[in-house]
């Protein structure tokens, strides 16, 4: 068994400070927003959580296509990974979303284009596992779930689109229309650093975790592949 | 006719076929046995182009597969445990839907002499629901002989027939076999793979453990010749 | 008992192995037409499928008649929606069934063997699929018509509702196919499905429900738009990756 890389390790633990970091950015250093109040200090770590998941989610299409073009499992195993880490994060930034949005917007959920395509995100990554539980020969597991990412890659921008077309239309969703009812708002340069910093800061954190779960994964095959050796 | 070369197989982790070798001259009927999971519907499912190879070379009648797989489809018939047929068509309507699969010309005439070779001439118009498993399974040999094809693939035909209508396929795996077809049937009926078959090829582990025609056997009978090639195996 | 006089002529007395080289190639068009040609004469004779789809939209409707207290009033603001969730539900009954019996009797093994390209089947099973989608809805429409006193013969409306079926199925088919290869396959083909189709049924609703409260085509055209390039985008999709999803 290979052990488990330095450069590994020592992305772990710069993933916790920068962690540490960004939270006391977030939660000390940033100034108060004046209207939201301390309530808009979920907003880095909200927007910096999709942001990891739309990585996720970009790297799932492609690993997808990569791997229908090779036919390497391990390309399966990344496909797999990203697929986790971005369900994981666009959770996550679906419930500091809507923290955010009970005091602001005074409702726990709206239907904006965002928030609901990232739910809808969260729907096609359930029935991604699903799938993939239903089948026992790994190449097919693999070659369906390769499929599917790619049709939800697909779709899922286009259901964007119509959900921002279906709101343009239909504006009726948040109370008044004006961009401080919306949730906007000027970023001082405090915020801006708390900001880039937590995007910074996850973007390691996904790097770190995603190469942990390929790791996971690649050991998960080895596992298998012992048990197969034992009852030859 | 058939040209095996280091075929392997692998199902992910798992490996299935491991380097087999396997060759078969035009005209020849080879009963493919050996014990469950040794591989022999996977390599049959391989031969039928329905499973890629993951490694190795596959040849029948000239041509690469997977590269020349239409080519190699339009000169096989297969039969397998399954009927392949719908269940709520007739065996007419079955025969002409894939006389049209696979694009034959004067369907009509060509159905009627399968049909004619399989007995089923009376029953045409009946719905395959209605027919008993002898008949699914001679009208499934209908089906993969419609397009005349030079090699014929019959995977465990015999699963799930009386006497009665295996000694009726019998009679039809003869006259498909004596139009000078290549056949490779796999069986785990030794006494009739004996009877019907000019070579016995073993499959076990993943590959051809032992090969013997007629002459090789002897006096010794294939169950004999079967055990050996498993114990040595 | 009595044997046949068996023979087997071959197809034609003059073909030698030389001449087997030239067999025939399969004609693409007429292998898609051959495919659907048999659902549809099989189904024609069974009828399961189609009374299954039809009697399950026809409750969907009564279901929602109690659930959404159809009177005049907001009949007119939903009937677009009640329309689809509809054909949604009845197209996932229809879709399984139909690759059920595929897979079921080894069906899908016999189409494979075909010496045609793989897609073709994809195109015959997209066909037979969509036929029977729009037969139920060309049944449900004067029902539902008839039920809440309401016209829905209107030409933009069925050129809706055909728009929305091509892409309804064409993702379904590639899905269904999917989804009975799983041990988990009577309720995964919705799951797969709904969320993947969204956009179809978005932009249907409000097509449709543009049409029937006679908006003006400025405002359905965007709909219109998306629709057909959902459909065009995952029919290209769709045939590109078939083969994947039926091969070994």
């Amino acid at each position: 068994m290979q052990p488990k890389p330095r450069f590994l390790s020592v992305l772990d633990i710069v993933s916790v400070i920068l962690l540490a970091v960004a939270t006391y950015l977030a939660l000390v250093y940033a100034p108060t927003e004046k209207v939201m109040g301390e309530v808009q200090r979920v907003f880095y770590f909200h927007v910096a959580a999709a942001w990891v998941g739309l990585l996720g989610f970009v790297a799932a299409g492609v690993t997808g296509i990569i791997y229908l073009r090779t036919q390497n499992l391990k390309w399966d195993i990344i496909e797999q990974a990203a697929v986790e880490i971005s369900l994981v994060f666009f959770f996550i930034a679906i419930v500091l979303g809507s923290i955010w949005a009970r005091p602001i917007w005074n409702t726990w959920w709206t239907w904006d284009p965002r928030l609901t395509t990232a739910a809808i995100v969260e729907m096609i990554y359930l029935a991604y596992l699903m799938l993939r539980q239903g089948i026992e020969d790994p190449d097919r597991r693999a070659r369906f779930g390769a499929v599917y990412t790619l049709v939800g890659a697909v779709s899922v921008p286009i259901t964007f689109l119509s959900i921002r077309l279906f709101r343009t239309i239909h504006p009726v969703v948040i109370g008044s229309a004006s961009a401080a009812a919306e949730g906007g708002f000027n970023m001082t340069s405090g915020m801006k650093t708390a900001f880039f910093f937590a995007l910074f800061a996850f973007t390691v954190i996904f790097a770190d975790l995603f190469w942990n779960r390929i790791r996971l994964g690649y050991l998960a095959q080895r596992v298998e592949q012992l048990k197969l050796k034992v009852m030859q | 006719m058939i040209e095996v070369r280091k075929l392997v197989k692998r199902f992910g982790l798992k490996t299935v076929l491991r380097g087999m070798d396997f060759h078969v001259e035009p005209g020849e009927f080879v009963a493919l046995i050996g014990p469950n999971g040794a591989g022999k519907t996977t390599f049959l499912r391989i031969l039928a182009s329905l499973a890629r190879p993951s490694m190795g070379e596959v040849q029948i009648a000239g041509f690469q597969l997977p590269a020349q797989a239409a080519a190699v489809r339009r000169r096989l018939g297969v039969v397998s445990h399954q009927p392949l047929l719908y269940a709520d068509l007739t065996a007419e309507e079955n025969l002409t839907f894939y006389a049209r699969m696979y694009g034959l010309h004067n369907i009509e005439k060509r159905i009627a002499a399968v049909l004619e070779m399989i007995g089923l001439t009376n029953r045409r118009r009946d719905l395959v629901r209605t027919y008993s498993r002898g008949m699914q399974q001679r009208l499934a040999i209908g089906r993969a002989v419609l397009h005349d094809p030079e090699v014929m693939l019959f995977d465990e035909p015999y699963t799930g027939l009386d006497q009665d209508a295996s000694a009726m396929l019998d009679d039809v795996l003869r006259t498909v076999a004596a139009r000078g077809r290549t056949v490779v049937m796999t069986s785990h009926d030794l006494a009739r793979a004996e009877d019907l078959a000019t070579r016995f090829d073993v499959l076990s582990r993943g590959v051809i453990a032992a090969s013997a025609t007629h002459e090789d056997l002897g006096k010794d009978n294939l169950l004999s010749f079967y055990k050996k090639a498993l114990a040595g195996s | 008992m009595s044997k046949p006089q068996i023979t087997d002529p071959g197809l034609s007395t003059a073909e030698t192995p030389a001449a087997a080289d030239q067999r025939p190639a399969t004609n693409y068009l007429r292998a898609i037409g051959a495919v659907a040609w048999k659902d549809l004469a099989a189904e024609l004779r069974s009828r399961e499928l189609l009374s299954a789809m039809l009697v399950f939209a026809l409750l969907v409707i009564l279901i929602f008649n109690f659930a959404l207290e159809l009177d005049v009033k907001t009949r007119t603001s939903v009937t677009a929606g009640v329309l689809w969730v509809t054909f949604a539900f009845a197209g996932t009954l229809g879709l399984n069934r139909s690759m059920a019996i595929e897979k079921d009797r080894g069906c899908l093994d016999g189409l494979l063997l075909a010496p045609v390209d793989r897609s073709a089947i994809y195109f015959g099973k997209v066909i037979s699929n969509l036929v029977f989608m729009l037969i139920v809805e060309i049944i449900v429409l004067p029902a539902y018509s008839v039920l809440y006193n309401t016209n829905l013969f209107q030409p933009g409306l069925m050129g809706v509702i055909l728009l929305g079926s091509v892409g309804y199925t064409a993702v379904g088919t590639l899905l269904s196919t999917m989804s009975v290869q799983a041990r988990t396959r009577d309720v995964l083909l919705p799951i797969l499905l709904f969320p993947v189709v969204l956009p179809i049924l978005i932009a249907a609703v409000k097509a449709s429900s543009g049409f029937l409260q006679g908006a003006e085509m400025t405002a359905i055209m965007p709909w219109l738009n998306l629709l057909i390039g959902y459909d065009v985008i995952f029919t290209a999709i769709a045939f590109m990756v078939f083969d994947y999803v039926v091969e070994e």
